[in-house]
């Protein structure tokens, strides 16, 4: 909050007049929503330009239905399954480029069939988080992986490129079927079924450009008065969490460095016992265990960086990404507030108009309120599967730092009655 | 090993000391001085005025013990020192001479050079190894009185020296091989153990990081918070743990490196050896070229050609006075080599039979301390995965808990 208050250099008796008309209008806001929940879905789809599907009960995103599938996702009505595999190359003269099958298995109404499988490529992935992006400015969307991890140096059609790109797009798509509104998107639901998605994408195309419009005229002109204090922390949060996350990615990637590189020693020191034991007769058993043990010791520890650097980076890399997305809409919802506020205070100013308030400015407090609450909800959601993904990363690392000890442990105990073995030299 | 010294007095080195003082050539210098502390076992030399049981001496004294040692023992594998600088060190370590833990595992290897000797059947029952230990004044002179330098063949020290035997010892030329290959195995070991244990405290140091961090992500996690900043503290004591783990193992590289010098002291044995024996043929075939001189004079015949043989039909035949003086000469020079060659015959047989001998008991030494080494290390790396493992449950466990 405190570098927001520098950055807000208006009076200060300003900045209070603005904030307790908001916190005034607040109650009765709610109650009207409460009330017309059909009537808030279908202000929050103005944005986007694109019909809402508003027969859809869950596609709005008004607070009843809101609560009604986040118990949903608590109980295990889980209806929506998405999976990615069976990763192809295709040569073509002009691209070379990798599908990945995209399986969906569902009893929801939305769908024609109950299972669904097609092939999509990267690009499509872009296309429909692009899409979401648009159509859902409210949530947050989870990230894809980067399109090149390093440009040039990374081999994208490696084995390990396509398979760690494939375990990144499948949490995409899982965690969009897992989401209670992202989950019924249109574009979504497209991206699933479509035969032909190149088509359809043909067809969005001449929309696209009005959606741009509609969600760039915020952009310009207006600054925020006043952030509500819970995304004032939420933005410091992720902030830190970026900042932190991406010390770790660091760390791990310096660990992951030192172990090969600990690796090219012990992977030179082990044949020096061999060598040994070539030269003696007594000891040249003992030296040649000790040498087999050293190499087991090498396995083990190729094991644990291939896991660390298969397993832990990317998890690590997709949180970052979500904290990107994650500020991206914060930044969003500080435009639609500030739209707001422009409007509360040109009223303001006029104040014999009090008496009717117009309604664009009721429009624009809905569409804040909304906001905050899709915003919220998605917070909580993402706060609760991080907590449980990076319980679940860290528990794994040290699990296989465990494994990669104990392995280590039995090679050595089992030399231990090699070297013991002949008392008589005594 | 009957009555070798140890059964009768405790030896040890006890303490260090950084001392300075004035060299011959009268300038500054610091030194460590180390304590040697003798303890009679049987306390029956009641009666008598008991020797000084602890005396100080430096590691040059040490030096000139082991050089006494070596030339008077040319047939023992004479047990090295301790590295006088620190070798195959990995970086974290300091490679300075007064550095406290460098004096500590040195005072070690010093004690344990006078363990061995004491215990050697014969070292065990050398004077000037006695009065080492027990005699602080008048030591050095007492060495240089029994003129040991002078034994010392010059040769032996000429290490790229190569005396073309005609009849080498099969046995000595390949323990002279092996000592030459054990010696470069076991650097090498040293030399790639120092490069493991440098990035194994690579791997350990930057888990530490995680501490830091962990601890520093937990500020701003509610329920995550907890957990992340006590497995943080686990990342620290990981960290950590490394240091004792290495410091352990250096100990284990100076058991290598002990060996690494023992390796320096076969091959000596095996060059005395092959020194003998080349003055052996020297010896053989200066006799054998005198005598064959001699069968000249007396036949008148020259087989070879020689400057001799030249300049006699330049300047004239000799007359028979002065050959048959001649001829007493070598053949009383004959008789000279014919028993030097005995001698050194018998030398030789003896040198090979007391060498030989004490290879043996060298080579049961080294199979049995290599041994214990080998175990001792593979003990240390099972420490060090159980300190692993409990570390890495630590964590896992605060971290479930998140």
């Amino acid at each position: 909050m405190r570098h927001l208050s520098s950055r807000g250099c208006f009076p200060r008796a300003l900045g209070k007049f603005v904030t307790s008309p908001l916190r005034a209008q607040r109650p009765p806001c709610f109650d009207r929503q409460a009330r017309e929940p059909i009537n808030a879905a279908e202000d929050l789809s103005l944005p986007n330009g694109t019909p809402v599907d508003t027969s859809s009960p869950a596609s709005s995103s008004s607070l009843l239905n809101r609560l009604q599938l986040d118990d949903d996702l608590d109980g295990e009505t889980r209806d929506l399954f998405v999976t990615v595999d069976d990763p192809k190359k295709h040569v073509c003269t002009m691209e070379t480029y990798i599908t990945y099958r995209v399986t969906t298995k569902t009893t929801r109404a939305e769908f024609d069939l109950p299972e669904y499988s097609v092939r999509r490529r990267y690009q499509d992935f872009d296309w429909l988080r692009n899409k979401l992006e648009e159509s859902q400015p409210t949530h947050l969307i989870p990230p894809l992986p980067e399109k090149f991890v390093v440009k040039g140096v990374v081999d994208r059609f490696s084995e390990e490129f396509v398979e760690t790109r494939r375990k990144a797009l499948d949490k995409f798509l899982k965690r969009i079927a897992d989401h209670p509104v992202l989950s019924f998107n249109e574009h979504f639901n497209v991206f699933l079924t479509a035969k032909d998605l190149n088509a359809y994408k043909k067809q969005g195309m001449a929309l696209l450009s009005k959606m741009g419009e509609s969600v760039k005229y915020v952009t310009g002109g207006y600054k925020l008065r006043s952030r509500p204090l819970e995304f004032a922390a939420m933005g410091e949060y992720l902030d830190i969490f970026a900042l932190k996350l991406g010390t770790i990615d660091r760390i791990a990637q310096r660990i992951i460095k030192e172990q090969l590189e600990y690796l090219v020693e012990l992977r030179e020191y082990g044949p020096v016992y061999s060598t040994w034991g070539g030269l003696e007769v007594e000891l040249g058993e003992p030296l040649e265990g000790v040498s087999a043990c050293i190499g087991n010791c090498c396995t083990a520890l190729e094991e644990l960086s291939e896991d660390m650097t298969e397993d832990f980076l990317p998890v690590l890399r997709e949180y970052i990404l979500y904290s990107e997305s994650m500020k991206n809409v914060l930044k969003k919802r500080d435009q639609v507030q500030a739209e707001y506020e422009a409007k509360l205070e040109a009223m303001a100013l006029k104040k014999e108009d009090r008496p009717k308030v117009p309604t664009d400015v009721e429009k624009c407090q809905d569409r804040v309120e909304c906001f905050n609450a899709d915003l919220k909800a998605d917070m909580e959601r993402w706060q609760n599967s991080k907590r449980q993904d990076f319980r679940q990363l860290l528990m794994g690392m040290a699990d296989k730092n465990i494994q990669y000890y104990e392995k280590c442990l039995t090679a050595w105990e089992s030399i231990i009655p090699l070297l013991q073995d002949k008392p008589e030299t005594k | 090993m009957e009555d070798c010294l140890l059964k009768k007095i405790e030896i040890s080195v006890s303490e260090a000391e950084k001392r300075t003082g004035r060299n011959a050539v009268n300038m500054q210098e610091t030194y460590t001085a180390y304590l040697i502390e003798t303890r009679a076992v049987e306390s029956q030399t009641e009666g008598q005025c008991s020797p000084v049981d602890s005396l100080w001496r430096r590691y040059s004294e040490f030096e000139l013990l082991r050089n006494y040692l070596l030339v008077t023992f040319s047939h023992i594998v004479v047990p090295p020192l301790p590295e006088k600088r620190a070798e195959f060190v990995w970086h974290k370590l300091s490679a300075d001479n007064m550095d406290p833990d460098f004096v500590e595992r040195r005072r070690i290897g010093l004690e344990n050079f006078l363990l061995r000797v004491a215990s050697h059947p014969i070292l065990c029952q050398d004077k000037i190894f006695y009065s080492f230990l027990t005699q602080e004044g008048g030591w050095k002179e007492m060495v240089n009185e029994t003129g040991f330098q002078l034994k010392a063949d010059s040769r032996l020290k000429a290490l790229s020296a190569t005396f073309r035997v005609k009849n080498p010892d099969k046995r000595f030329t390949e323990l002279k091989h092996y000592s030459d290959e054990l010696q470069s195995v076991i650097s090498h070991l040293l030399r790639v153990r120092a490069r493991v244990a440098d990035r194994l405290y690579g791997v350990y140091k930057v888990h530490g990081n995680y501490g830091r961090v962990f601890s520093e992500w937990s500020a701003i996690e509610r329920e995550m918070g907890d957990g992340l900043q006590s497995a943080g503290h686990h990342m620290d004591v990981y960290s950590s743990s490394i240091d004792d783990i290495l410091e352990e193992e250096e100990h284990y590289a100076d058991q290598l490196k002990e060996y690494l010098f023992y390796a320096e002291a076969l091959r000596a044995v095996c060059r005395k050896h092959e020194l003998m024996q080349y003055d052996l043929e020297m010896a053989a075939q200066d006799l054998t070229s005198k005598k064959q001189q001699c069968e000249e004079l007396a036949t008148g015949t020259v087989k070879t050609f020689s400057l001799k043989g030249m300049t006699s039909k330049l300047f004239g035949q000799e007359t028979p006075e002065q050959r048959e003086a001649k001829i007493k000469v070598l053949e009383e020079q004959i008789h000279e080599g014919e028993e030097q060659l005995k001698s050194k015959n018998l030398e030789g047989r003896d040198f090979v039979k007391t060498a030989w001998a004490d290879i043996e008991r060298f080579k049961e030494q080294k199979n049995r301390d290599l041994k214990e080494a080998l175990i001792s290390y593979a003990v240390m790396q099972i420490s060090m995965c159980k300190k692993g493992i409990q570390v890495w449950t630590n964590a896992k466990e605060c971290f479930s808990k998140m």
